[in-house]
């Protein structure tokens, strides 16, 4: 597996070797040496990279991200660049006008940012903290679980059954986050549970 | 996908029917780019609109959108009529010759058994002869007139070039040299691969569109093969991940199902699901189900799941109903009958039909809770946006709750594309403002529940208190930990069955694969088709290795797929029945006397006999199936049904409205409209600069397709004085949107048994929030009904109106 092999990493020091030995033996050193001086450095040339996979359609392009600060070295990153993973068995580095657009969608200025909570008959959103949001999220569940679940059917059948709550599931959450939803949800017994699939 | 993207290159010839790859799936057509250039390849696009994918073919037809059975049958009864069949493939691998019971019938559009009240079918009838041995008959020299292929035969003579003009509008000449085309692919050494996505999906009856092709597929020998197979494109990332996982109101992951209420014990679970072969020797994979099962809930519930409580088995609801799908859901909602609703990165008010409904039901909740990187319009269906959401927020009482969630770009985990390939990818950017993942948020909502149950006590605290959630940070589980449980893991010794005091595989160890799974407890698995995806060896969907031997297109070594890593499934099909390769040319796997060897992992018992053994494994026939017993809803073999709205009668069957037996609410069909007061054929699409509801947020695709439009063609432009460029209102029973007026020769009239039926064309992505600029979808126009089998919404035939108005759009 080589699945850490950075291959931008890899082709940056396989070329830095030739140039050291031949332009060396030439010698040349100084004059490159402030030759490159004079040249802005290359604008990837400091990045962390991660391999990721377009968010898009389920042809799952390879793609690479390209980042000021490093994630894995606990930094923080923000994203500069993506580009096709030229690797990659499927697209081979070529990317859509979506794809090729996806620095744009995770930059986008709509994304959500804080928790908010719009009560009723309210016109606006108003900012909350994540625990706020979340215990009162856990309150209406447990009130409506506790008032609704149906035990038994008219048979006497034990049915553990909750339907006046449900969730709608996404389709471009990794596998992880489905399981960990499944279990969530399915451990309150609820029945109306859905996914995009179905559309 | 039955096969790949890449294995695409191998194929001879390409048809894409209710798709439009080159635009949609831009990067992975390349592929049929590939064949044509390397294997001269040929590409047949059938479509109401000549999209880009037409553009690049060697044959288009148009074709009335909502008629695709009507041509497929066509070409099925092309091939049986003039004999065009790869006969030893459908004689060894298909139940062409099993016998079909006595009483079973068709006749004008019905099966035995309907019963029109319920809207459904008593299907008793629709199954085999069983001999006195247990097994069913077979007549191997297909005379009897009862075999599968003698009633296929009788069933699609119906469908002639003259009927499949007049039902679908496609010239008889275009249709006649595209049946003949798709008919040289009978031939072993020719291989055809079907790419379709939603275009066969959102039909009332779109399962059985699939049906159509794959039941063609078999009869050419093309399931199995490399370059063949049937082939579905997917729409989002892991639209496939998440079914596989089973977040579906009637699914457990890996395709086992939730019980019903007629389940009242594990045991009467189990005794519908004993899948005893229905020929002698056949392996009827499924015959491991309760293995898988056991699994499943171990990995849910932990020690908590015990034998001596039936592995937890009351702690899974029982259903009363199907399903609660969405269309259900919102039934539900409308009548004032939910309470509480999540949505996880999905955006319902703009993706569900009849939009005025979805207003009306969220707007009866109490708390809906948005999940989404994304400002979506579902999140804010409260406010007013004037004639684009027109709406009263003083008189909305629903509690909605945002919560903002990381992006692909900030997470790291698994995707499951349309091959199949579970492909792990690593997070490169923090999460902007507080954004979380959804891992967090789903956890923090867990914990606060078992909480709450700890301290509150509460009607059936158990399956919640119970949930196995000894994860390092329980705050947040990590993608690998997920990932482990998903794989399977021992929670014992496994002894070996013939020697007990030999220990297989030790306690604690995560399993290699499937096969070792175990009914006794002593194995947990979340999802046993992706039992193999982490092992003690890694995780193998992290695999980047680009070694192709031989280039056959497999990439067995780059991530991993299910099941097995196995990259085309039902493979043995793809040597005759000596296990021989059908095309040496295009080699997959062979029998070498003692095992199956090849170039991909065998998809049936690796030392099974080839003469003994069928290679349909999942079926308890070993083979494929032509006629499908009474598994699908709206019977055997598919039929031409009309959309619930179409422009003309159906001619095969006058009396039947839509499908007979989908799903229509009653307040619904009352919202049906008809072509008098709704003449023109509308459908939905995408186009390649956007994806669904989400590139209006980015920048770059907002300017490259900044507002909502409709397509028409210029006669119906001409008709009705609609200029090019030019504001128009287009209405259906349920709804009206303006829009710019697309004038096109893309989309031209049809002629359907003598009446011109004009199609206007209706794109998907402009909402209210984002960058681009304020529109409309298709959902304020579409029909609340879905397909009768898997309800998934009828957007692509609907009626509408259109007339010019005055511009600009509001």
């Amino acid at each position: 597996m080589n699945m850490e092999l950075s291959r931008r990493g890899f082709l940056a020091g396989a070329g830095a070797g030739v140039a050291g030995t031949t332009l060396g033996a030439f010698g040349f050193g100084d004059v490159e040496a402030a030759h490159a001086a004079s040249i802005r450095p290359f604008k990837l040339a400091n990045t962390a990279e991660a391999r990721n996979t377009c968010t898009y359609c389920s042809v799952a392009c390879g793609i690479i991200l390209y980042s000021k600060g490093d994630l894995k070295k606990g930094e923080k990153a923000e994203i500069i660049h993506i580009e096709g993973d030229a690797d990659h068995p499927t697209n081979r580095g070529t990317l859509c006008p979506k794809g090729s657009a996806l620095l744009d969608v995770v930059h986008s200025k709509t994304r959500t940012l804080y928790p908010q909570i719009r009560k009723a008959g309210s016109d606006k959103f108003e900012r909350v903290s994540w625990e706020q949001a979340l215990d009162r999220i856990a309150r209406l569940m447990k009130d409506d679980r506790d008032r609704n679940l149906v035990l038994k059917n008219a048979d006497g059948v034990t049915v553990n059954r909750w339907t006046t709550t449900g969730f709608l599931a996404a389709s471009a959450t990794t596998n992880e986050t489905a399981w960990a939803t499944y279990k969530v949800v399915r451990s309150t017994g609820m029945v109306v549970f859905d996914n995009q699939a179905r559309v | 996908m039955t096969n790949s993207w890449t294995d695409i290159k191998n194929t001879d010839l390409v048809v894409v029917m209710g798709g439009n790859a080159a635009e949609a799936h831009p990067c992975g057509f390349k592929w049929v780019t590939e064949a044509k250039a390397n294997r001269g390849a040929k590409l047949i696009v059938v479509d109401p609109r000549f999209t880009r994918t037409a553009s690049v073919a060697d044959v288009y037809a148009p074709i009335r959108q909502g008629t695709d059975i009507a041509f497929l049958l066509g070409v099925i009864n092309h091939c049986m009529q003039t004999d065009k069949v790869q006969w030893d493939y459908v004689r060894a691998f298909t139940n062409a010759a099993y016998v079909v019971k006595e009483g079973f019938a068709y006749q004008d559009g019905l099966f035995t058994g309907y019963d029109e009240s319920r809207r459904d079918y008593n299907r008793s009838t629709w199954d085999y002869e069983i001999g006195p041995d247990g097994y069913a008959v077979v007549d191997e020299t297909l005379q009897n007139p009862r075999c599968v292929w003698n009633l296929l035969k009788q069933h699609v003579a119906t469908y002639t070039p003259e009927m499949v003009e007049r039902i679908c509008g496609t010239p008889k000449d275009k249709f006649v040299q595209i049946a003949r085309m798709i008919a040289e692919c009978a031939s072993p050494t020719r291989t055809m691969t079907s790419m379709y996505a939603l275009g066969w999906t959102q039909h009332s009856k779109g399962s059985q569109n699939i049906r159509a092709m794959a039941m063609l597929q078999l009869i050419l020998g093309n399931i199995g093969v490399r370059g063949g197979g049937m082939n579905a494109l997917r729409g989002h990332s892991n639209i496939q991940g998440l079914t596989d996982i089973g977040l579906m109101s009637n699914l457990i992951p890996g395709y086992l199902t939730i019980p019903t209420e007629r389940e009242p014990s594990f045991d009467a679970y189990m005794a519908t699901r004993g899948f005893k072969p229905l020929r002698p020797g056949q392996m009827s994979y499924w015959q491991n189900y309760r293995k898988f099962f056991v699994s499943f809930q171990k990995a849910m519930w932990g020690e908590a799941a015990t034998a001596d409580n039936a592995f937890a088995y009351d702690w899974l609801p029982k259903l009363d109903v199907p399903a609660y799908d969405v269309l259900r859901a919102f039934e539900l909602m409308h009548q004032g009958k939910m309470n509480g609703y999540f949505c996880q990165g999905f955006n319902p008010l703009l993706s569900f039909p009849n939009r005025k409904k979805i207003t009306t039901a969220l707007s009866k909740l109490k708390f809906l809770v948005v999940m989404d990187p994304l400002q979506t319009e579902t999140a804010r269906f409260w406010e007013n946006h004037g004639a684009n959401n027109d709406v009263s927020p003083a008189a909305i009482q629903t509690e909605v709750i945002e919560l903002p969630t990381t992006c692909f770009a900030e997470d790291e985990g698994s995707l499951v594309n349309s091959g199949r390939w579970l492909q792990w990818h690593w997070a490169g950017g923090t999460p902007p403002g507080e954004a979380k993942h959804d891992t967090w948020i789903m956890a923090q909502i867990h914990l606060r529940l078992k909480e709450l149950y700890r301290k509150e006590g509460g009607p059936v605290p158990e399956p919640i208190v119970n949930l196995d959630w000894r994860y390092k940070d329980p705050n947040e589980p990590s993608p690998e930990e997920l990932a482990k449980e998903l794989n399977g893991y021992t929670t014992a010794d496994l002894t070996d069955p013939n020697d007990p005091t030999k220990v297989v595989i030790a306690k604690g160890k995560q399993v290699p694969g499937f096969a070792v799974l175990r009914d006794d407890g002593s194995t947990a698995c979340g999802c046993w088709i992706y039992s193999g995806s982490f092992t003690e060896a890694g995780n193998q969907m992290a695999r980047r290795d680009t070694t192709d031997p031989d280039e056959t297109g497999a990439y067995s070594k780059w991530a991993w797929s299910w099941p097995a890593n196995r990259r085309i499934l039902y493979n043995r099909a793809s040597a005759d029945r000596s296990g021989k390769p059908w095309d040496p040319s295009r080699k997959l796997l062979e029998w070498d006397g003692t095992k199956w060897t090849g170039y991909d992992v065998p998809d049936i018992a690796p030392t099974a006999k080839p003469e003994e053994v069928g290679p349909f494994i999942m079926n308890p026939e070993g083979v494929s199936r032509l006629f499908t017993r009474g598994m699908m809803r709206d019977g055997p073999f598919p039929v031409h049904y009309e959309p619930f709205e179409s422009p003309v009668v159906n001619v095969v069957a006058p009396k039947v409205r839509g499908n007979p037996v989908a799903r229509v609410f009653r307040n619904d069909m009352e919202q049906f409209g008809d072509a008098k007061e709704f003449p023109y054929a509308a459908t939905s699409y995408r186009l390649t600069e956007h994806f669904h509801f989400w590139t209006k947020h980015a920048h770059a695709n907002a300017v490259l397709q900044p507002e909502f439009f409709v397509e028409i063609s210029e006669q119906l432009a001409k008709e009705k004085g609609i200029k090019p460029g030019g504001t128009v209102r287009v209405w259906s029973k349920r709804g009206s949107v303006t829009a710019k007026a697309v004038v096109t020769k893309r989309i031209r009239p049809l002629v359907c048994d003598g009446k011109t039926v004009h199609i206007v064309g209706i794109p998907l992505h402009w909402g209210f929030t984002g960058a681009a600029r304020k529109g409309f979808g298709p959902n304020s126009l579409t029909p609340f009904v879905g397909d009768a089998n898997i309800e998934t919404p009828e957007y692509k035939a609907f009626l509408v109106d259109i007339e010019p108005v005055a511009g600009p759009v509001a």
